[in-house]
């Protein structure tokens, strides 16, 4: 494999072309499902898909709003109305000869996208220092800027059979509806350009407008990459579009190759060709796939069976009032109000799954306090944010794990929040200790079931009562005698010893904090 | 009695008081059309209309009412889909094309039990005003069986002629309702643009394509307007506006009704008798009552040369999916995938859609398409415009529908130009989308023999107007009897 060392005399510049599928029940144009779990060739088609002739095409209404609010959150401008465009060009997998898109007048256009990136600042970019980060990273904050975001159709999937000398066209995939989303070319580095796509597919998720799965192409990303020398403003004569790219981490991988690889050439005095190149994901390089045509002739116009896109104040209006809590905006929120940290905080916001089902422990945290303010536990503040870091960690750790393993979300295991909270209040009442809840917890986790009876049917019950524990030590003290001696002797160790012991005498369900008070208190006696 | 020339109220009544059956009829039609269809029918349904009779008699002979055309028999312009039957769009590259669904006009009908004869002959994807670009040979006009009926609803306008289908669909782009309607002598509905659903009709220029009727009168027409018309959801072009009760509303008193007579319409070198003819029926309208009005339209002669280039924009885009991947003819000598496609492209289309295509790729291919495309989009906005000032003024327009009687067969065939002329007083309406009738005003005789030959009579209205336009065309034959002569081979 060849390898480049990286150069600090060129910079790169790099734009996206991003597709997202949009998470519509049918298709852009037609009633036909849209699902891209469908494993039998060709069967999300009707006469639509298939351009039977005659068909027309009739705009999805709900593709429309999805990409408008995606243009909302990405601060985009809506313009009162847009229109369609026939884009034509022939191949198999489009059935019509042509792709209805949008050219002139997409659906939302002049919008940004604030990321917060690690590292040192760059002379180009529109930044701010941010206060430093909890693992001491210098962190700034960098507008990229969004130049547009259209609607349109996607296209089928050509079928190479191997060994046969025919190819096969599978159109499940065709007409289903896609967002267009091009980026100014102001990505300057791999590792933006991963926070960026980052941020916006969680920001595509928490709208429901797609799952952004990179693997399974319900979203894919094209960079644009050339590279330049610092202080130069104007776009390099050339640019490598990269396609194949099927994770974030790859489009990382791919941007750092391809910098490497542009500025040796540079370097050598020359200029690299303007290509599309493939990303070879095994080997971790980028290989030329073909030169790009000259500039193709899709002759636009303008798509007579459909009218013009109205979108009212009223409208846009709703859609404002209906946008949901951003990732970001949810992420300065969990730091503000739960004191999470950072890497805590990160790892929950990009499993949009997992944030809401802690919001949902949250809120049954908050609902369980207020009811038992006058309990034996107080409601106060420390409380509630001990028991909603609790539920983070709880969430992050044994939980991610399990979900993990059996590749579900949390909303598909069997812990309803209500039991999640429950059990996270019995451990802070005291009634069970955290090993033991490991257990409780992964029993409601395979068989589900209320905390409580599990902790009744296994027996996990600790034991705080002080006259029980105070019988237990005393029995302790009595049988080992010499353990006793050595502790008021000053060997510290058999203090460890005789609360073992104890432990041992309560079956293991001891409340570990009762027993060392208790069992000081009667050794100093 | 000639049961093939009565009215769908005639038919109704003779078929609820069961003087005739349904399946009587489809048998009537079906034997004339195998005496003498001159071409009419690329398809004939023999047994697919036998057994929608029998379901039709099935449904009259149960208790309860039975809607306007259940039972009668009709003929389709082989551009209207059919499921299962084969649709051809009069082409080689859909030769052997069935449909796996009903347009919604088809499917409308076969809610009304109407009883399909077969699928008529048309200029190729419609593509012409002749008949003669018809892949299955050009359809005769029943007047003289040397002549062309007009295209490119040949087949639906020459079979209602002949009396070979009691009504037809139609559609129509730019002249291909009316110019046909008016060469073989019968009445024809040009639709506003947006009235009635496109789908499932195989699309020419889908700005301009208008889905309408020819039959025997404008009341037939006007009882088919109201099974046609109205918002589809699977047309986003069709309008909301409601469907009025165009039979019913019919009205004949043509008092204080102010029509148009646009002098851009009666061009130098038309035929005299043509002249003569329709300045004859508009001097009967203001016997009527109405009141005539001159009206100017000089961006009238710019309407052939922005359809020149806006219809062949839309085919060439429209006819793109035939590329034989999916359906329609296939070349069995192809060595890759670019063969596939310029083979089989050009072994299934004929001439005129291929000069279509190759025009309307050239006027939208980079550089050009602001030069040819957008302006010629800006001029159609004038003519939009100038329609509607003059609709200010008058409440329908009276004019000559061609400025010709039919013309000899072979006409069309060397002359790329020849439907760019026909059609040039239709062209303008189709820009503007508005409603128009043709109707039967009287025979003239052609430069070139001596013969009597249909001439029709244009009326158009407003957008949405299609009552004013139908209560001129019933006045005028409640008065006048052309639309009762029939072509003597035909009787």
């Amino acid at each position: 494999m060849k390898t480049f060392e990286s150069s600090t005399e060129y910079r790169p510049v790099i734009g996206f072309e991003i597709h997202v599928e949009l998470a519509t029940k049918s298709k852009m144009f037609s009633p036909a499902p849209n699902n891209p779990d469908e494993k039998t060739p060709n069967t999300n088609i009707d006469e639509i898909v298939t351009a039977q002739p005659g068909t027309l095409p009739v705009a999805n209404k709900e593709a429309i709003r999805l990409a408008a609010m995606v243009g909302l959150a990405i601060n985009c401008t809506i313009d009162e109305w847009s229109k369609f465009d026939r884009k034509h060009y022939f191949y198999p997998d489009l059935p019509k000869g042509y792709q209805i898109s949008q050219y002139d007048e997409p659906i939302s256009k002049n919008g940004y996208l604030d990321i917060i990136v690690p590292g040192s600042l760059s002379a180009s970019s529109d930044s701010a220092s941010l206060p430093e980060g909890e693992n001491n990273k210098v962190l700034r904050s960098k507008r990229i800027g969004i130049t547009r975001a259209h609607l349109e159709e996607d296209a089928g999937k050509n079928v190479h059979p191997e060994g046969l000398s025919y190819s096969l066209v599978d159109y499940n995939r065709a007409g289903c509806a896609l967002l267009e989303i091009v980026t100014e070319p102001e990505i300057e580095s791999g590792e933006e350009a991963r926070v960026f796509l980052t941020e916006l597919r969680n920001i595509i998720r928490y709208l429901g407008a797609s799952d952004c799965d990179m693997e399974k192409g319900t979203m894919r990303c094209e960079p644009n990459i050339s590279v330049r020398k610092p202080g130069e403003t104007t776009l390099p004569k050339y640019k490598c579009e990269v396609k194949n790219i099927n994770s974030f981490k790859f489009a990382e991988a791919a941007i750092n190759y391809e910098i490497a690889r542009q500025t040796e050439i540079l370097m050598e005095g020359k200029i690299p060709k303007q290509v599309t190149m493939g990303w070879d994901e095994k080997n971790g390089v980028t290989v030329e796939q073909r030169s790009k045509e000259e500039a193709n002739d899709y002759r636009y116009f303008p798509e007579p069976d459909l009218p013009v896109l109205q979108f009212t104040k009223e409208y846009l209006d709703k859609l404002r009032a209906e946008m949901p809590e951003l990732p970001a905006q949810k992420s300065a929120r969990f730091k503000s109000e739960y004191k999470l940290d950072d890497a805590a905080v990160e790892n929950l916001i990009n499993w949009k799954e997992l944030t809401f089902y802690f919001e949902e422990v949250v809120s049954e945290i908050d609902e369980w306090l207020a009811q038992d303010s006058g309990d034996d536990l107080k409601a106060s503040a420390t409380d509630r944010q001990q028991l909603i870091k609790a539920a983070a960690n709880w969430c992050l750790q044994d939980f991610s794990a399990m979900l993990n393993a059996k590749l579900i979300n949390p909303q598909d295991s069997a812990v309803t929040p209500e039991n999640f909270a429950e059990l996270l209040k019995l451990i802070q009442r005291g009634k069970i200790s955290g090993s033991a809840a490991k257990t409780v917890f992964k029993t409601m986790f395979e068989k589900g079931g209320e905390p409580l009876s599990i902790i009744d049917d296994l027996g996990l019950h600790q034991v705080s009562d002080e006259s029980a524990i105070e019988s237990a030590i005393d029995k302790v003290i009595l049988a080992n005698a010499k353990a006793v001696t050595d502790y008021k002797a000053g060997a510290e160790k058999s203090f460890g010893f005789l609360v073992g012991q104890t432990m041992k005498e309560l079956k293991g369900k001891g409340n570990p904090q009762v027993i060392n008070t208790q069992l000081k208190k009667k050794l100093k006696d | 009695m000639a049961l093939e020339f009565l009215s769908l109220t005639e038919l109704r009544k003779l078929l609820d008081s069961k003087k005739v059956s349904s399946v009587e009829l489809a048998k009537h039609f079906l034997s004339r059309i195998k005496n003498n269809g001159g071409n009419s029918y690329i398809t004939v349904c023999e047994d697919g209309a036998l057994k929608q009779a029998g379901d039709a008699d099935a449904f009259i002979n149960s208790p309860g009412d039975n809607p306007l055309l259940c039972g009668i028999p009709y003929a389709a312009k082989d551009l209207f889909c059919t499921d299962g039957v084969r649709t051809t769009a009069a082409s080689k590259i859909l030769d052997q094309y069935l449909p796996p669904y009903n347009s919604t006009v088809i499917n409308k009908l076969n809610g009304q039990k109407s009883v399909l004869l077969g699928k008529t002959n048309l200029d190729q994807f419609a593509h012409g005003s002749s008949g003669e670009t018809s892949a299955y040979g050009a359809t005769k006009n029943p007047w003289d069986e040397t002549r062309m009926p007009g295209g490119s609803s040949s087949g639906s306008c020459a079979a209602v002629a002949a009396g070979l289908a009691s009504w037809a669909t139609a559609t129509e782009t730019g002249g291909s309702i009316r110019v046909p309607a008016a060469l073989t002598g019968v009445s024809g509905w040009k639709p506003t643009y947006g009235r009635v659903s496109r789908y499932g009709v195989i699309a020419m220029a889908s700005s301009l394509d208008s889905i309408g009727a020819v039959a025997h009168s404008v009341e037939d027409l006007a009882r088919l307007a109201e099974v046609f018309s109205g918002r589809d959801e699977k047309d986003s072009t069709t309008g909301h506006q409601g469907v009025p009760a165009y039979a019913a509303d019919l009205d004949a008193d043509l008092e204080g009704v102010k029509v148009g007579v646009p002098k851009q319409y009666f061009i130098d070198g038309m035929n005299p008798g043509v002249k003569a003819r329709v300045m004859e029926s508009i001097k009967e309208l203001e016997k009527l009552g109405a009141v005539i009005v001159d009206v100017d339209l000089p961006n009238t002669k710019y309407g052939s040369l922005v359809y020149a280039i806006v219809c062949p924009s839309e085919v060439a885009s429209n006819l793109a999916r035939y590329d034989g991947i999916r359906y329609g003819h296939v070349t069995s000598d192809a060595k890759d995938l670019l063969q596939v496609y310029e083979k089989s492209r050009a072994e299934g289309f004929g001439n005129e859609a291929k000069r279509r295509i190759l025009t309307g790729t050239y006027v939208l291919s980079a550089g050009y398409a602001d030069e040819y495309y957008k302006k010629a989009q800006r001029v159609r906005g004038l003519i939009v415009r100038e329609f509607a000032e003059v609709f200010k003024q008058v409440d329908v327009l009276a004019c000559p529908t061609t400025a010709d009687v039919a013309p000899k067969l072979g006409h069309a065939a060397d002359d790329p130009l020849f439907g760019y002329v026909t059609d040039q007083l239709n062209i303008p309406g189709s820009l503007a989308g508005l409603p128009a009738l043709s109707i039967p005003c009287g025979f003239a005789k052609p430069a070139d023999d001596d013969v009597e030959l249909p001439v029709g009579l244009q009326i158009i209205g407003p957008q949405w107007g299609e009552q004013k336009i139908l209560n001129v065309g019933y006045a005028y034959q409640q008065a006048t009897d052309w639309h009762k002569r029939h072509p003597r081979a035909a009787e």
